[in-house]
């Protein structure tokens, strides 16, 4: 994507000359002289909006404007620090703290705060303006997401995020003046919502502590934990690995599952495994669906199930797709039933293992109560925890993350293939079902195909791949406004696959809403490289994972038999809004 | 289940299903039903092809548009500057203590009457200005005001 950065004349910044290389806005480059300036409704991500007034510069014959919204032009003379910015960005900011609750040692965004982060670098101590009254109702009844409008500036990210990338507009602007606020439709709850599918990516451009991942689940992990009368298995997701390190100031990207493992000993879990064993599960049911579906040329193409927003988006906006949805159930949905039904065949009771998912996701939260995955009132996932809610957990035991020595996940439920951890990026679930469906089909040619095309951060990528005797035709689809045009496209008959991955977030789960908020592109890419480096210290199939092997000698019988369809798949159903 | 909603198909038809046209749409919608009922916002916004969250923001965002239903009659009573000087807020506290209205409610329990405090009726020189159902009362005093409640309940009453 990236041109060849030709100079289209300079901008005096401050006294210094800065070159115009393609930068759309003005910000852009003040930002490149050095000017790091904290902005809030500004995001790269996301249309310009021009809103929080943070990014003011005075511009010589033009006055005082925000740089987000100038296109910077050849001779511009800019000011950004001016006795008069100084003090309108001063104005601004505290205007914008007039009103609400900035109580930051009872926020959990603490420290990660946008704008706390622009109040202390600017020292603000005191408000000058009158507050007002705010509305202190939370929205809390979402298994997903918390909204707190006490803590919202009203900035829109979240509004223009759901829009202008998802496309579906669950939450807009509503009301006005000082009634202004953020709102669904007819203002109901986030978990009420006919919209929402709990993708979760307005929390992750919210600058504030106003749209956070519901952490309220933690409380019941650790009591869990501490219960003598119950035993508390817990399993990460591929991403987590590659995103909980930043937290503590390690390398971003570099996967520190062995740290996570021993951190989650010192917590008091009594088992430690891998999703990614799930995740190779989740390929060996899926792809074989797959197979079977080509074979018969029936519901193709097929689409992957394994992101719970995509699932919710499907249901509740396209339920025409619904027979291609792949039956096989998430990894996460299909640890937890294992995981059960092996405690229950070593004599164990049910209710008595808790399953406690690490992911990187708010959907997921949601995806775990739905009622398809309880069996007599029991869930097969009991808490669903983000990767910056283990953080929290790791932080609040007082384990120092950072200088732990690695573990081992336990046997056998932590054996996974490199197939399973790159399920995490965009494309790692296709590139895991054609790595299990060449060697199935064609053994002989399975490691010379190459994945890159499928690999890498375009929000849409395509391959033809002849595997024996089947010429097949996968995409890759990112961003759930993406694939509802592809969906369109396939409508129309304009496009023809035969197997399509979809991931709700752009980029996949490595750019989850539970991750580690970050913005732009650099991060997930780095996230990425980690998952694929794992990937090469591993097996390559998920057909290898002996442990998965093993399982089916066990308890599943045979794949896609009728065990395996009792615990490894499920169903769909419209929940489209009718008149 | 669409034949509920075919008078609102026909205002949609006449505007051309044009998003751009929501605002004459929504007002038309509203001339039908005296307010925005929530399952209607959702039809126009499926017509449209626009989330329902915009067609509510645009809903609450004017101070035109009812998202609860109004009573059978509209009182307007002007709070602009002029009216204002002239005493507006004691015919507007008058209203509201003989409709018995309580803070924050502007219809009445029987669905009779909807106060409106509006910013300026364009009629300074009649000030203070009461509009009942779309008919300008100009300086109004609060007893004249009451009296002109009066007669709508009782004629109401006599229809019942």
């Amino acid at each position: 994507m990236q041109e060849e950065k030709k100079e289209q004349g300079f901008v005096t910044i401050e006294g210094k000359r800065v070159a115009i290389q393609g930068e759309k806005s003005l910000l852009e480059l003040v930002r490149k002289a050095g000017f790091n300036i904290v902005t809030f409704c500004y995001h790269p991500e996301l249309a310009v909006y021009g809103a929080c007034r943070l990014c003011l510069v005075e511009i010589e014959g033009m006055g005082i404007l925000a740089s987000c919204t100038v296109a910077p032009k050849d001779g511009m003379k800019v000011r950004v620090n001016s006795d008069e910015i100084r003090k309108l960005r001063r104005i601004n900011l505290e205007l914008l703290l007039s009103s609400g609750n900035h109580d930051c040692t009872l926020c959990s965004k603490s420290n990660n705060c946008k704008l706390q982060k622009l109040a202390k670098d600017m020292d603000v101590t005191e408000i000058r303006f009158k507050s007002k009254k705010l509305d202190s109702h939370k929205d809390a009844i979402s298994p997903a997401l918390v909204r707190d409008h006490s803590k919202c500036i009203l900035c829109g990210n979240c509004v223009r995020i759901c829009n202008e990338v998802q496309g579906i507009g669950a939450i807009d602007f509503a009301f006005r003046g000082f009634k202004s606020k953020i709102a669904t439709a007819f203002n109901k709850e986030l978990g009420e919502s006919h919209e929402c599918v709990a993708c979760g990516q307005c929390a992750r451009v919210c600058p504030t502590g106003a749209l956070m991942p519901n952490s309220s689940e933690i409380e019941e992990v650790f009591k869990a934990i501490n219960n003598p009368n119950k035993k508390v298995a817990v399993h990460i997701a591929p991403a987590v690995r590659v995103g909980l390190g930043e937290i503590f100031g390690l390398k971003p990207g570099e996967p520190v599952d062995g740290k996570i493992a021993a951190a989650l000993r010192m917590l008091g879990f009594d088992y430690v495994y891998d999703t990614a064993f799930a995740a190779d599960l989740t390929i060996l049911e899926e792809a074989t669906e797959f197979l079977g579906r080509v074979k018969k040329g029936t519901n193709l193409p097929q689409l992957t199930s394994c992101c719970p927003a995509w699932v919710n988006y499907v249901e509740k906006f396209a339920p025409e797709f619904i027979p291609n949805l792949s039956s096989a159930r998430s990894p996460m949905q299909m640890m937890g039933p294992v995981l059960k039904a092996d405690f229950e065949q070593r004599g164990g009771k049910r209710e008595d293992l808790v399953v406690v998912a690490v992911m990187p996701c708010s959907a997921k939260k949601s995806e775990a109560k739905r009622g398809e995955f309880y069996v007599n009132g029991n869930p097969d996932t009991d808490h669903v925890v983000t990767t910056v809610g283990l953080a929290r957990m790791i932080k609040e035991a007082g384990i120092d993350f950072a200088n732990l020595e690695n573990e081992w996940f336990d046997m056998p439920f932590g054996t996974k293939t490199g197939a399973g951890v790159i399920f995490g990026a965009s494309g790692g679930v296709m590139e895991a079902a054609l790595r299990y469906a060449l060697a199935e089909l064609d053994p002989e040619n399975a490691r010379s195909v190459k994945f890159t095309s499928l690999r890498g951060f375009d929000v849409f990528k395509e391959k033809t791949i002849k595997i024996g005797d089947l010429e097949i035709k996968v995409a890759v689809v990112s961003g759930l406004k993406n694939a509802r045009k592809l969906l369109d496209e396939i409508k129309e008959g304009k496009k023809h696959y035969h197997f399509i991955e979809v991931m709700s977030c752009q980029g996949g789960c490595v750019a989850g809403a539970g991750q580690p908020q970050f913005e732009g592109w650099a991060l997930r890419k780095t996230r990425a490289e980690g998952l694929y480096q794992e990937d090469t210290e591993l097996a390559y199939k998920s057909q290898d994972n002996s442990g998965v092997q093993a399982l089916y000698g066990r308890i599943l019988d045979k794949i896609g038999g009728p065990v395996a369809h009792e615990l490894l798949h499920t169903h769909y159903k419209s929940k489209k809004y009718q008149d | 289940m669409t034949e509920k909603f075919a008078p609102v198909d026909k205002i949609l038809k006449e505007q051309g299903n044009d998003p751009a046209k929501l605002i004459p749409i929504l007002q038309k919608v509203q001339e039908l039903y005296r307010y925005l009922p929530e399952d209607v916002m959702r039809h126009i916004a499926n017509k449209l092809e626009i989330s329902p969250a915009k067609v509510f923001g645009v809903a609450t965002f004017f101070a035109h548009f009812a998202i609860t239903p109004k009573g059978k009659h509209i009182i307007k009573v002007c709070n602009g500057t002029a009216c204002h000087v002239k005493g507006s807020s004691y015919v507007i506290n008058t209203i509201k203590e003989k409709l018995n209205l309580k803070e924050g409610q502007d219809t009445t329990e029987d669905g009779l009457f909807t106060l409106e405090c509006v910013s300026c009726l364009g009629a300074c020189g009649l000030a203070p200005v009461m509009v009942v159902d779309e008919v300008v009362h100009g300086q109004i005093s609060p007893a004249q005001a009451c009296k002109l409640i009066d007669e709508i309940a009782a004629a109401e009453a006599k229809n019942a």
